[in-house]
């Protein structure tokens, strides 16, 4: 038999500690709806994910009570819809963001991604149209999230799309002012996109997987908080040795839930993601297991020492949990949907550079902050650019989800409530790099990229 | 299936009649108990297993739900496999 102290632990992680598994996202490939005519290829695309995911929701949810595990989010990723759209004789493209809100809708997730284009070394048919259409289609959809890869370490980093990567992130902000610009919350722009991410709002299915799959990401700062709250740990290496061990039960959780819903709905297990991913309630901040680990406030110097240590010894404990690792894979700090990190930038701990610095140890980027509501294009751009260059040199994927406060300055706040939080509006750096933006073209591969 | 049924809460008189009787009326048979009594907290976990056919899981979980709500006590009924999982390699 068990022992009793194993089954109080999991019990006391779930009730007290927020330990769940944060999404079943069910990754489902377009590539037979394709169709030149746009009405044609929409209906294909409901069908099949009505089809496909009629299921997951109901499954999920008694998966979630069997086990007593709580599965929050139920999601979708479909195949870059600029690859569906490449052969549609029209550039009206934003039916397939509605069609995709309503499948969602329909069979009640609560995101779906994929509105995506992958253009790191240049456009392709298709890639310009789905660009141009991100901003209306975030606004007039409400479960869409739509995500652009703009940069590999094979490819080096698209500079024409980081520039119009600038003005989408803000337009869309624009079309969405009236509601706390959620629209900027829904948008991703990569270097190094993975094809298996089940995290929203940068999932998409890629060209490479299966016809449908499941990916599991699992969550639980809560826990790995408490156990170095409850603990003696004296020195780092016990510390890491720690986070380890809660980080290998936290994944087999997600395993187990992985199998288990791959199983009842006959798809393909994918993968386990294992990044820790906060959420802004109490007790639920990666911020706040870094201050256990002995910093006063996430962002003071030690930060990134850190970051750098949790974000290594969760991967170690959860690659031996699980058959199949992949996805981000690292410590999340969107500072929006995490307390510590929203109390940080509150105290003045924390701002964009540290942000920056921290983003070159972890997945996955500057993610989910909010910035005065008169940053440039221009800027943004440059935001993505130099985000973009520390994934691209150092192999990692980083991402960019600003959200500039359309008609807000330094010290007020955006609310997007649920999941997505609330975010001070940040201050940027001084000096223009209009010129730097301007020119365009394409930053090349850097040298690692040239293994063979 | 076999699932684990975990009930924690003040210590009082009938605790342990009153669960196992639930589970004699959804036909769960009860295979293992341990309990231990911490100052005046409570906890039992007992290991009960039942065929998953005859026996709605969903069914029985609300049961101990309301008997838990009814005399101040957390009762989970949990899948076996999730304890197995998280700490057995």
């Amino acid at each position: 038999m068990l022992e009793t102290k194993d089954i109080l632990e999991t019990i006391d992680m779930i009730d007290n500690e927020n330990l769940d598994v944060r999404t079943v996202t069910m990754g489902i490939s377009l590539l037979d709806c394709i169709d030149s005519d746009i009405d044609k290829a929409c209906d294909k695309i409901y069908d099949k994910i009505c089809r496909y995911a009629n299921d997951l929701v109901s499954t999920s949810d008694s998966i979630s009570r069997e086990y007593g595990i709580p599965i929050i989010n139920k999601r979708i990723a479909v195949t870059p819809i600029a690859m569906i759209a490449a052969v549609c004789q029209t550039s009206k493209i934003v039916k397939f963001a509605k069609v995709l809100d309503k499948a969602a809708d329909t069979v009640g997730v609560n995101f779906i991604g994929g509105y995506s284009a992958l253009v790191e070394k240049g456009f392709a048919a298709g890639d310009y149209a789905l660009i141009e259409s991100i901003p209306e289609a975030l606004s007039v959809t409400e479960k869409v999230c739509s995500s652009v890869n703009i940069g590999s370490t094979k490819a080096g980093i698209n500079m024409d799309a980081v520039r119009m990567m600038g003005n989408t992130v803000v337009e869309t902000a624009k079309l969405t002012k009236d509601r706390d610009c959620i629209g900027a919350a829904k948008l991703v722009t990569f270097c190094n996109a993975v094809q298996d991410n089940p995290f929203m709002a940068g999932a998409f299915h890629g060209v490479g997987e299966a016809d449908c799959v499941i990916n599991v990401g699992v969550s639980g700062p809560g826990v790995v908080r408490a156990a170095l709250a409850k603990s003696d740990c004296k020195d780092l290496s016990q510390v890491a040795e720690l986070i380890k061990k809660t980080a290998f039960k936290i994944t087999r959780m997600g395993q187990l839930v992985a199998r288990e819903a791959s199983q009842r709905l006959s798809v393909p297990f994918g993968i386990v993601d294992l990044s820790l991913a906060p959420t802004p309630a109490v007790g639920d901040s990666v911020a706040h297991i870094l201050e256990e680990m002995g910093l006063e406030i996430c962002g003071c110097h030690g930060t990134t020492a850190a970051l750098a240590m949790l974000n290594d010894a969760v991967k170690k404990g959860g690659v031996m949990a699980s058959s199949h690792v992949g996805g981000l894979s690292g410590a999340f700090i969107p500072v929006s949907e995490d307390a510590g990190m929203i109390n940080a930038v509150n105290n003045g701990a924390l701002d964009i550079t540290k942000l920056e610095a921290m983003t070159a140890v972890c997945s996955v980027g500057l993610d989910m902050i909010v910035v005065p509501g008169d940053t440039t294009p221009q800027t943004i751009s440059a935001i993505i650019a130099d985000e973009a260059a520390i994934g691209m040199v150092n192999s990692k994927t980083t991402a960019v989800r600003l959200i500039p406060a359309i008609g807000k300055n330094a010290g007020d706040t955006l609310n997007f409530g649920g999941l997505l939080g609330e975010g001070p509006v940040m201050p940027l750096r001084k000096g223009k790099p209009d010129t730097f933006i301007g020119r365009g073209g394409r930053i090349p591969a850097p040298i690692q990229a040239l293994k063979n | 299936m076999k699932a684990i049924i975990t009930v924690l809460g003040k210590d009082t008189v009938g605790i342990l009649a009153k669960v196992s009787s639930a589970c004699a009326e959804e036909n769960v048979n009860i295979i293992e108990v341990t309990q231990s009594v911490l100052q005046d907290m409570f906890a039992m976990i007992m290991l009960s297993e039942f065929d998953s056919e005859k026996v709605s899981f969903d069914e029985f979980q609300k049961k101990l739900d309301i008997l838990g709500d009814e005399n101040g006590l957390k009762i989970h009924v949990m899948h076996e496999d999730i304890f197995n999982s998280m700490h057995k390699i």
